[in-house]
């Protein structure tokens, strides 16, 4: 496969996860919003925004109608308009790649985002159309397994979209605990929610929601799609797939790499992360996941052309 | 029924009303009310519908080449300016009879090109025998000199060429240009058919037409027919520009449409005279680049040395005969306009044939006689300046002004090599559902594409009817209000 080809198949399927991220916390928290504030809407705003990597100023408006601006800022690559943009630029460049329903689900997906977030009477129905978009990227997820061949192309698309996940939880895991001050079990449904994984939730733990329960399970859990070690599991797989089928010689460096990162999430406990600081556990796996990035980059997408030439 | 068509025919809400035959000959009407027998069933089918069954069409067929993104982008707007193709609801039909003339005439005419192309990059007999003279072919800005003596794999320059046609007043198709150069569009031939068989399914089956969908097969099996010697399993690329270029789209519908990889220059790199791509699994070996980037853009050590869409010492690799580049380097020669004026006795040299489809009259202002009748009836000509195309830098006399006409006067005198006349055309009309809601007499062309291969030329029968959709324009270009209409070339 043609290394721009991977790199745009990857990036597509980063895209998108992000916009499907922001819109299950964006959804979770307007729901929350409903209910009567403890902490003013500023800060809980404030804290969505971090976990988002979004630059907006609320300061002026607690409105939850702002969520708009969350959805459609056009030049924000992390808005949902911007990441679903940034998803389909890179599905145009592969267009022969991926199947036509692929791109057809994708592009429809983008064209209702865009009328859907211009229309005046938008502002009274976000939560319609956060859940319409959700259900346009799973049916997306379920197009891509059902239609193309699931090599090379597919695992590119699994590593880009696991990658992006574990990234994100990580994220959205340290933001919500960081101020978990007062935090009650509304803030914590919240947070589950985020990450589709209320049900899933109280099946392990049943409706005890104590904080470690619920950093533990979405972190460490091994088997709800949601979680940091799942999505690396994911992230492994696809790498050990993508190696076999190109032969490369050099992808030694991102075993490495991914084994450390399986293996503290497959040995960690949580009292143990939480005693010696989840922030600074949480940075050590994104980080982590940033050096893994810059390996697969280095191994299948600008490799220079002498180590491929003398060998 | 008879009396029920009657009826229909008489109501106010006829789709026919108020089409208007002109002097262009009318694809679908002989006389007002009668239809050309292969038009027949097009005819009937559209008496039984109403405006607004026409109209749910239309926005289905919108919603289609949207929802694909079928769509073409047009240049110096901002960003999204990514337009789906103008289309028109209405079929255009040819009959069984009339597409055979076309075919042979097309197969004679690409053949001749050839011929044309290999003589003039070796040994020039057509200049020793003074059909053309060396200054006509020497100032043609698309002549290669690099080409000199290169020798090219089957000898094949023209594999795949987009041929305009046009029908005159008398029924005649004639060729309006050769494009052999990258010839565009076969894209919205394909995916228009596709569109047209989700909404006319039962009329599309009723009338019999041939298919087109083997295009993609077809040009495969014509780009590896090319494949340099010794090559077991040739591996052929489609090199594009990348997403920016207007006809992207194309590059990697057919890329995907013949299951090879769509690459852009900075996949590519050459190394010892061999070309290779930059995949995941290291370098691969490249044997045929169906390359839709122009010959100034190839290689910036041969030509423009500030191009990045092409790849550097891709030429070199060329001339070592390691890989093929279709369509060759240095065809553009042959699609000059005024070459062009030459092209029915450049068949009958070559051939010793007489041309079975005509050229459109043709005047060039190098000759002192033709320039001074033209310069001094501007108002009755189209002027055209020979390397353009896209519908640029063209005066159409009867509608222009006085000072557009004083404007071209000035500019042919300054280089009269630059510029060709042709008599103003009276382009065929077919019937085109317009905006509001009517049908239509709209002026039409034919873009039929031809594929030579190293085993045959395969013409598909069908190709891109382009159409002006704006009320008595001549101008079909896509960039300036012209549209699409699929073409189905009837069995009978």
């Amino acid at each position: 496969m043609l290394s721009r080809v991977a790199d745009s198949l990857y990036w597509m399927s980063r895209y998108l996860e992000r916009a499907d991220h922001n819109a299950r916390v964006l959804e979770s928290n307007y729901n929350s919003l409903l209910n009567p504030a403890k902490e003013s809407r500023v800060s809980r705003w404030n804290r969505i925004t971090q976990s988002l990597g979004l630059d907006c100023d609320l300061s002026n408006n607690d409105s939850p109608w702002s969520l708009l601006s969350f959805i459609a800022q056009p030049g924000n690559r992390s808005s949902i308009l911007g990441s679903i943009s940034g998803a389909r630029e890179n599905a145009s460049q592969v267009r022969e790649q991926i199947s036509s329903e692929m791109w057809e689900r994708l592009n429809r997906l983008y064209h209702e985002v865009n009328a859907t977030s211009t229309r005046p009477e938008f502002g009274s129905e976000p939560l319609r159309f956060l859940s319409l978009f959700r259900e346009g990227t799973y049916a997306f997820h379920g197009v891509t397994d059902a239609t193309i061949a699931h090599g090379e192309a597919w695992y590119f698309i699994q590593l880009g979209r696991y990658i992006e996940r574990a990234d994100c939880v990580c994220a959205l895991l340290d933001a919500s605990y960081s101020v978990s001050e007062g935090a009650d079990d509304l803030d914590w449904i919240g947070l589950l929610t985020s990450c589709s994984a209320l049900d899933a939730f109280r099946k392990v733990y049943t409706a005890n929601l104590a904080p470690e329960c619920v950093i533990e399970f979405l972190l460490l859990d091994e088997n709800f799609p949601h979680t940091v070690r799942y999505s690396i599991e994911r992230v492994n797989s696809a790498l050990s797939a993508i190696a076999n089928v190109t032969f490369t010689r050099h992808a030694d460096k991102i075993q490495r790499i991914i084994g450390k990162l399986r293996s503290s999430l497959a040995y960690a406990q949580i009292q143990e992360i939480i005693s010696r600081g989840l922030h600074l556990y949480l940075m050590q796996i994104r980080e982590q996941c940033k050096a893994l990035h810059k390996a697969v980059h280095e191994v299948y997408i600008d490799y220079s052309t002498e180590s491929v030439l003398e060998s | 029924m008879a009396a029920e068509v009657w009826r229909l025919r008489n109501s106010v809400d006829h789709p026919f009303s108020d089409y208007e035959l002109a002097d262009a000959f009318d694809e679908m009407f002989g006389t007002p009310g009668r239809p050309r027998p292969h038009y027949e069933e097009l005819y009937q089918r559209l008496l039984e519908q109403s405006r607004e069954e026409l109209w749910r069409s239309k926005q289905q067929a919108d919603i289609s080449f949207l929802n694909q993104g079928i769509t073409f982008t047009v240049y110096g707007r901002e960003e999204g300016t990514e337009h789906i193709f103008p289309h028109d609801l209405l079929p255009r039909v040819i009959s069984g009879a009339e597409w055979d003339v076309i075919e042979r005439g097309l197969k004679q005419r690409v053949q001749a090109l050839n011929l044309f192309l290999r003589d003039v990059y070796h040994e020039k007999h057509i200049l020793k025998d003074g059909v053309i003279s060396g200054e006509l072919l020497y100032t043609c800005s698309q002549f290669r000199r690099q080409m000199r003596g290169i020798k090219i794999p089957g000898d094949i320059y023209v594999s795949i060429c987009g041929t305009d046609l046009i029908r005159t007043p008398d029924g005649k198709f004639v060729v309006l240009e050769d494009n052999l150069r990258v010839p565009s569009g076969v894209s919205y031939m394909l995916t228009g058919r596709k569109v047209m068989k989700e909404i006319f399914p039962m009329l599309f089956h009723q009338c019999g037409v041939r298919p087109i969908e083997h295009y993609g097969q077809a040009l495969l099996a014509t780009l590896r027919s090319l494949t340099p010697d010794g090559r077991a399993n040739p591996r052929v690329v489609l090199l594009t520009p990348g997403i920016y270029n207007s006809a992207y789209f194309e590059h990697s519908y057919l890329a995907r449409q013949m299951g090879i990889e769509l690459v852009e220059g900075r996949d590519l790199l050459v190394h010892d005279n061999v070309v290779y791509m930059r995949t995941t699994s290291g370098l691969q070996r490249v044997d045929v680049i169906y390359r839709r980037v122009d010959d100034d853009y190839l290689d910036p050590l041969t030509f423009r040395h500030n191009s990045t869409l092409g790849a550097a010492g891709l030429f070199n690799a060329y001339r070592a005969g390691n890989v093929v580049l279709a369509n060759a380097v240095g065809t553009g020669v042959a699609d000059d306009k005024a070459i062009y004026a030459y092209i029915p006795e450049i068949i009958r040299y070559y051939l010793g044939e007489d041309p079975i489809l005509n050229n459109v009259e043709t005047f060039l202002m190098t000759d002192d006689k033709q320039r001074e009748h033209v310069c001094a009836n501007l108002h009755r000509y189209v002027v055209k300046a020979v390397g353009e195309s896209g519908g640029y830098g063209m005066l159409i006399g009867p509608h222009s002004t006085k000072e557009e006409q004083s404007e071209f006067r000035r500019k042919i005198l300054a280089d009269p090599r630059n510029y060709i006349a042709q008599p103003t055309l009276a382009l065929s009309t077919a019937p085109c559902f317009t905006e509001d809601g009517r049908i239509q007499p709209r002026h039409v062309d034919l873009r039929p594409y031809v594929l030579y291969g190293a085993d045959e030329i395969t013409v598909v029968p069908g190709g891109l009817t382009r159409v002006a959709l704006r009320k008595g324009s001549l101008v079909v270009n896509s960039s300036q209000g012209g549209g699409s209409k699929d073409t189905w070339v009837l069995y009978q």
